[in-house]
């Protein structure tokens, strides 16, 4: 209960301010509209490829573009636990009585509501582009899922590595290192038929694959729904391997004040 | 589990030691008790280990051995009690810059559990107690550094605590905002809270503590009233600086032989020494330094202060103490040590 309000409370807090900044969910928006706008255009006729097994690449694309930025908002979320570590509001919370579950916990329900804000901003713009899906509410619901089951475990090992190196620098250059690669190591942009070979079994194992391709099946309709609970489930264990990690980074912080 | 001791003290540290990943030894086995009710000064230059002190009392860090109780709860054992009991103002501000004032406290209070109308009432009080009620509605991003010293001294008091750390807390603050510091922790205590006080002031601590204890190496050296230290010390504090350093140990020679002087030391070019009477004693000193070949640059006599009480008992004086510290001492404010 205690840990439940308390996560409110923090998650209140970082919502609160990030809408006092919008230009900061504008700017975290700006990249994956241009991807939608540009790829959406240029390759519009990848879906004529044999074996691509779609009929419209926006519709195609959208899901992933969503994804894609639930992955981009999770990797950079370690930014901001290191500017409160800086101002010293961490360390304030750490000498109240406050949840230490609700430190973490709080920040990943924030970045949580924050996918959803941004993925209703991008179906909104796919759909203008004309993006349609035949698997209705369910399959938007499933994409919402899985996208949070994206950003969520990857905000807490941005959070871990933050807490681990606290520096911002660090945990610029490791989103940049793995963001990118993570996106283009699976069929956010390109269906998994046309993939080279090497890079359709490194996707396996990459969290974006199956949080795109389940979110892909839920939204056409006729959903092999064994084929996106499998994924969503793996997402799961992703989940709790991530807050494992950064429950760790969390202690190992307290144990260095 | 939990056993209150009720005893007068508000604070007891026994033994504490603790040692940094890097190998610094932060406490060396300090000890020291504050009675309920009363400023307590922790005095020494960045470094000693006054901020690990109280990270530890604070529940923020443990010692690696000792024991501490804060308002009569083990800190380790008991740390959910001990944290309802203390408010905390640290060296860094720890408000949310995103938010006003107003909505600073209110989080705040919510954390230690107060709610509704006695929180709203609360923090209204709060607000204009500390002068901010005109820029309770504004983010804190907006408010002068001492407007952020006080939104701090308020967030720490939200709960009505029994005991307050006051980790230097007129650093960074210019001389006007300092002396507005210094009347408002005078009537915290005359309140009944108990205050920790670290400080790197030596003014700051003879001005506002009832009791000082000054630290050194991770250790309290002396401890007592500011009076008392200083009445420890004998006479008036002479310091002589030469014109060239008195390397050769003829200055502390000659001055040695002289009657009524005392606890000769020498940095460099600056000869410190105790005499009964100061003035007096100056032209004896001068003499017999001018007779050996030494060049005087300038004299001064003082009153005892607690930079002689720290002289004394440390055998380096404080400006100096805190230069030896300088290297640490990056890290030490970067990383709040």
């Amino acid at each position: 209960m205690k840990v439940l309000t308390h996560s409110i409370w923090i998650a209140g807090r970082q919502i609160r301010s990030l809408i006092r900044q919008p230009f900061y969910i504008a700017f975290t928006l700006v990249q994956p509209i241009v991807w939608l706008l540009l790829y959406g255009q240029l390759f519009k006729r990848v879906v004529e490829l044999p074996g691509f097994n779609a009929s419209s690449y926006i519709t195609f694309l959208t899901p992933g573009v969503v994804v894609m930025t639930a992955l981009f908002s999770g990797g950079w979320q370690g930014m901001g636990i290191i500017s409160e570590m800086e101002r010293g509001v961490l360390d304030r919370f750490l000498v109240s009585p406050v949840s230490r579950v609700a430190l973490i916990a709080g920040r990943l329900l924030s970045m949580a509501t924050i996918t959803v804000i941004q993925s209703f901003i991008l179906l909104t713009l796919g759909y203008i582009m004309g993006a349609r899906f035949a698997g209705g509410l369910v399959g938007i619901l499933v994409l919402l899922l899985s996208s949070i089951l994206v950003s969520t475990p990857i905000a807490a090992l941005s959070n871990a590595l933050a807490l681990a190196v606290r520096k911002e620098e660090s945990v610029i250059g490791a989103s940049n290192f793995l963001l990118l690669p993570l996106t283009f190591l699976s069929p956010v942009f390109m269906a998994r038929n046309v993939m080279p070979p090497w890079i359709r079994s490194a996707a396996r194992f990459n969290p974006v694959n199956w949080s795109v391709t389940a979110a892909r099946a839920a939204l056409a309709g006729h959903t092999d729904w064994g084929f996106v609970l499998l994924r969503l489930s793996l997402l799961v264990l992703f989940g709790v391997f991530a807050a494992g990690i950064a429950t760790r980074a969390f202690r190992s912080y307290q144990n260095s004040v | 589990m939990s056993s209150q001791l009720h005893t007068p003290y508000a604070i007891e540290a026994r033994d504490l030691v603790k040692t940094y990943p890097n190998k610094v030894r932060a406490l060396d086995g300090l000890t020291f008790s504050v009675q309920t009710g009363v400023i307590f000064a922790l005095l020494g230059p960045n470094g000693a280990g006054k901020s690990t002190t109280v990270k530890i009392l604070n529940t923020l860090s443990r010692a690696d051995s000792g024991t501490a109780r804060v308002s009569g709860f083990d800190v380790k054992r008991d740390a959910g009690r001990v944290r309802f009991a203390i408010g905390c103002v640290a060296q860094k501000p720890g408000s949310d810059l995103a938010a006003s004032g107003r909505e600073n406290l209110t989080l705040q209070g919510k954390i230690y559990g107060i709610a509704g109308s006695a929180l709203k009432q609360r923090v209204g009080e709060l607000l204009e107690r500390f002068n901010l009620a005109d820029a309770a509605d504004r983010m804190v991003r907006t408010y002068s550094g001492g407007m952020q010293r006080k939104l701090d001294i308020a967030m720490g008091l939200i709960h009505r605590p029994h005991v307050l750390f006051l980790d230097e807390p007129t650093t960074g603050l210019d001389p006007e905002a300092r002396a507005e510091m210094w009347d408002e922790v005078a009537r915290l205590a005359s309140e009944g809270l108990t205050v920790l006080l670290t400080t790197h002031y030596l003014e700051e601590a003879d001005r506002l503590a009832s009791r000082v204890a000054i630290v050194d190496r991770g250790k309290v050296v002396v401890e007592g009233t500011p009076e008392q230290l200083k009445g420890e010390l004998f006479g008036d504090a002479v310091q002589i600086d030469l014109l060239e350093l008195a390397t050769d140990g003829r200055a502390g020679e000659v001055l040695g032989r002289l009657e009524g002087i005392s606890e000769v030391s020498i940095q460099g070019p600056s000869i410190r020494a105790r005499a009964q009477l100061g003035a007096t004693a100056v032209p004896s000193m001068l003499a017999a330094l001018e007779s050996s070949g030494l060049r005087v640059a300038s004299v001064r006599v003082n009153r005892p202060s607690l930079d002689d009480v720290y002289l004394r008992y440390t055998g380096r004086s404080f400006s100096q103490a805190e230069s030896q510290n300088g290297n640490g001492n990056g890290s030490h404010r970067g990383g709040g040590r």
